[in-house]
């Protein structure tokens, strides 16, 4: 790895702190980034317009459903709505927004100069924009966006318009990306660790993004094939998915969830690393069982790859097969509940305070586990055929993506703004965002189950009007989540801003690792010597 | 200030007694604000609201219990009451007991619902087979044996369009209400086989515990035996397109003596709507036919004007590729569709008097009348074509 720090740190200068605290200015310092914390911002910033971007189509889809009857948007446009607040929220928020924290703390945590490819780490932030402006765009092509679902089941999405080869692009670009950025964190955790510290004392954090690259690694090919398939059936006269050319549809989807279930943990597990930073900080104890939790992310992670046609059980399987999926996701559970328990006993005996980073992760447990359980109800096959691709289902996946992912990452944003900037955040808007987010969501998320329970089916853009109460229940605390997420921009936006005095180097009284090491706001480049860690 | 609060009572008040009085709840369908899962009518749907119960009373204890600890801990060991931190971070024989014991709980939820997986999934020994077919957007039925063997129909949503755009009162079974039901007999086995014609559907009934989906080129089947007799309603579950809320599903389950009746009634109208291909048939006729068969199949996509939808659905009014061209095009993409697009084959749902006649609508309607060649397609073209 030596030939890659020297890039852009040469030894030679490598104590001369006049030489390498140079920064570039202009937009030459953002095209141009090679810095890891730059980089990490911009994904930062990325991902929290794709949030907005995400957030205001799924306000418009609750504002056509606050009423039984089509009011504002006609059925072609309302999927359009749902596939793409569903495309951009996965691929353009929560992925991104996770590669930005690993890009800002990895090497900060491990005491590494930086990421081990800068440039490719450039490359991989880019291409963000370009599949962003693919999916926006896709819009106001004729036909308008894919209004397949995200999950663009054949043969729907061979009906589709130019828009849906918008999609199948952004998907390339976007799978590119994370790609790289998933090899760049796995040579960076291997390679690039500051003396003394093994992998078995690592912070949970890189534990459970070094699984999650995998993860990455093993699946977005996957991802990328399905969707080079669709490419094919749609212009190139192939017959993957058409039973009338020896293809079956549903081969489209053993393939597509074959990604998709560990996509489900690429997006949860580097939450999992956040809490378990954030909860033994604020507990003022270390976490507990550090080794049981390092193994229940490798055994979710294993699970992750066998348990794909639980999205099926309405396909039409045969009886082993329904058994064997319906087991293996129960299975899931237990690693989970492992997790689950162990943050509990971290806490207990603690000595705990409740800053603005430990409500969102003890609000993240407690929504995640509602989460988890509703995940357990699901897995259990017959109650399934009930509640497939019904509301059930929007509730359970936004349980543990919103209330899951979003919230981990939150809290993460709080926990480390004060490294980032050099200022603390306002620690009374911090809490407000924090009750009315958690509060609104559940309004918005929780009557779901009902719905879902009572037969309500899922992509609608219209219901029978025994229906209509909780809808308008989801409309209202939609609209109340959405407009509390300013309240994070303004946070956010003063403390970068603030021109008060900087906080110590560890802003908390009781957090661990070499991130608490290097001063407030962070300097450009860090640990240019590695240090020795002796944790 | 009183007055005022009390005309807002009274308002907030009458509301409330207007809404509730205009939604009930449906026997067989969604109850108003209905909180879990149906028990349903066949053994099957009943097993699966008691698993339910099962499971959710299992997870709520252990929720319970969990968070419990987690408030206990949050209240009693805080910074703020000088509880000083212990120092322990791990025991083996605690984390060997919370892997063990839920492990456990998860083979108790197991057995359970092994069995009703294998029991839901055993379609064999049924007394009547159905063949259920999913179009973009409507199901079409067919009896496959049982003395109602070969009786055919399709079943489209009937929710008058004015009620989806507010322009008149909803019904009370609005959006779970069909032209034509699936009738079935009471306490007797019916074996559903699946398939679409298009893209993929999903046939659901909760109150018979039944989701299953129909795969375009595929036959997939399910079952189930109703135990009450009564009407029951379900819709499409999987994303299907534009109308995928708009192709409801509603069984009648009648007793013997009244299905046996139906049987008979169905097969009278057959038999007396069996239409001779071979007829030449009068303009106005064709027209006037064409003019049901195009909203009962095409308005969905093309619309009551023929405009269709610019950049998804093509209009049809003023169309010079098929419509205002030799007719020989358009009844070849009506019988076989056109590949890569929403426009299906009709081959199988249509006889030739309704190609026919909805061919010549679509050529004297809106402002095609007089404008291309071939204005009257007869059966026997439609025939030869076939």
């Amino acid at each position: 790895m030596s030939s890659v720090t020297a890039d852009h740190i040469p030894p030679s200068v490598g104590h001369d702190d006049h030489a390498h605290d140079h920064v570039p200015t202009g937009w030459r310092r953002w095209v141009f980034a090679t810095n890891h914390k730059d980089i990490g911002t911009m994904y930062l910033i990325f991902s929290f317009c794709m949030l907005l971007e995400g957030g205001t189509l799924a306000l418009l889809l609750r504002t056509e459903l606050f009423e039984p009857g089509i009011q504002f948007f006609q059925p072609e446009l309302f999927n359009q709505f749902t596939t793409m607040h569903g495309l951009i929220m996965i691929f353009g928020a929560i992925m991104p927004a996770f590669v930005g924290f690993a890009n800002w703390m990895i090497p900060l945590q491990i005491g590494a100069s930086d990421m081990a490819f800068a440039r490719m780490n450039n490359f991989s932030f880019w291409l963000l924009p370009v599949g962003a402006i693919l999916l926006t765009a896709s819009f106001f092509v004729p036909g308008g966006a894919n209004a397949s679902g995200w999950t663009m089941y054949a043969p729907l999405s061979l009906q589709m318009g130019p828009g849906m080869d918008f999609a199948i692009f952004a998907v390339h670009i976007l799978g590119a990306s994370s790609i790289m950025g998933a090899i760049n964190i796995i040579v960076t955790i291997l390679n690039m660790r500051a003396p003394g510290m093994t992998l078995m004392k690592m912070p949970m954090f890189c534990w459970s993004w070094l699984v999650t690259a995998y993860l990455l690694l093993a699946v977005m090919p996957v991802l990328a094939a399905a969707v080079t398939m669709l490419l094919t059936d749609r212009h190139f006269g192939t017959h993957f998915f058409n039973a009338a050319g020896g293809g079956d549809p549903v081969l489209y989807q053993h393939v597509f969830w074959f990604f998709g279930h560990p996509e489900v943990y690429i997006m949860i597990l580097p939450a999992f690393g956040i809490v378990s930073q954030i909860i033994p900080t604020f507990a003022r104890k270390r976490l507990f069982g550090y080794a049981s939790m390092v193994y229940a992310i490798c055994a979710i992670a294993i699970l992750s790859f066998l348990v794909w046609a639980h999205h099926m059980f309405t396909t039409g399987m045969p009886v082993t097969a329904q058994l064997f999926f319906m087991y293996g996701t129960m299975l899931i559970s237990i690693p989970t509940g492992v997790k689950v328990f162990n943050w509990t006993a971290t806490m207990w005996r603690g000595s705990m305070t409740f800053e603005t980073p430990m409500l969102w992760a003890i609000g993240f447990i407690f929504v995640f586990t509602i989460g988890g359980f509703t995940g357990l109800v699901l897995a259990i096959a017959p109650i399934d055929i009930q509640a497939q691709d019904t509301y059930y289902v929007v509730a359970h996946f936004h349980y543990v993506l919103v209330a899951g992912s979003l919230f981990a990452l939150f809290g993460a944003a709080y926990y480390w703004l004060p490294k980032w900037c050099g200022h603390m955040y306002d620690e009374k808007l911090g809490k407000l965002h924090f009750w009315s987010s958690m509060i609104s969501f559940n309004v918005a998320f929780f009557p779901m189950h009902f719905l879902g329970l009572a037969g309500m089916p899922r992509r609608y853009a219209d219901y029978a009007a025994q229906f209509t109460t909780f809808h308008q229940v989801a409309t209202i605390g939609a609209f109340w989540f959405g407009l509390s997420q300013l309240i994070f921009i303004y946070v956010v936006v003063k403390a970068v801003r603030s021109t008060g005095p900087t906080v110590a180097a560890s802003p908390w009284e009781s957090a661990e690792g070499l991130e608490w090491t290097v001063p407030s706001p962070a300097p450009h480049h860090t640990f240019v010597t590695p240090p020795q860690y002796e944790g | 200030m009183k007055m005022v609060r009390g005309l807002l009572g009274m308002i907030a008040l009458s509301w409330m007694a207007v809404a509730t009085a205009q939604v009930q709840d449906i026997p067989g369908g969604p109850a108003v604000d209905q909180l879990n899962v149906t028990p349903g009518v066949t053994p099957i749907s009943q097993e699966i609201h008691e698993l339910h119960w099962m499971i959710l009373i299992v997870c709520t204890i252990i929720f319970i219990g969990v968070f419990g600890t987690m408030l206990y801990s949050i209240v009693k060991h805080r910074k703020s009451k000088g509880y000083k931190a212990a120092k322990f971070d791990e025991n083996l024989s605690i984390e060997l007991t919370w892997t063990v014991i839920p492990f456990l709980i998860i083979v108790g939820m197991a057995i359970p619902a092994s069995r009703t997986v294998v029991a839901m999934k055993d379609t064999t020994g049924a007394d009547l087979t159905i063949k259920a077919t999913g179009y973009q957007w409507k199901w079409g039925y067919e009896y496959l044996d049982g003395p109602a063997t070969g009786v055919h129909f399709l079943s489209n949503l009937s929710t008058p369009q004015d009620q989806i755009d507010g322009k008149a009162p909803k019904s009370n079974t609005y959006l779970l209400e069909v032209d034509r039901p699936l009738v079935v007999p009471v306490d007797k086995k019916v074996r559903v086989v699946l398939t679409a014609s298009d893209v993929i559907h999903s046939w659901m009934v909760p109150d018979f515990g039944v989701k299953q989906d129909a795969v375009p080129g595929y036959l997939r089947d399910t079952w189930f035996r109703a135990e009450k007799v009564g009407t029951y309603r379900g819709q499409c579950a999987e994303l299907c397109g534009k109308n995928h809320a708009y192709m409801p599903i509603v069984v009648e389950v009648k007793s013997a003596e009244d299905y046996a009746k139906w049987v008979k009634d169905q097969k009278a109208a057959m038999a007396a709507a069996t239409e001779d291909p071979n007829k030449t048939w009068s303009k106005d006729e064709l027209f006037a036919k064409g003019k049901e068969v195009f909203a009962a199949n095409c308005v969905a996509c093309h619309q009551a004007n023929g405009q269709g939808i610019p950049g998804t659905f093509p209009a049809l009014n003023g169309d010079k590729k098929f419509v205002l061209a030799p007719m020989k095009e358009q009844i070849l993409t009506e019988l076989n569709g056109h590949p890569g697009t929403a426009m299906a084959a009709f081959r199988d749902q249509l006889n030739d008097v309704q190609l026919a006649a909805v061919i010549t609508y679509t050529r004297n309607a809106w402002d095609n009348a007089g404008k291309g060649p071939d204005p009257v397609v007869q059966p026997s073209d439609v025939k030869a074509l076939r």
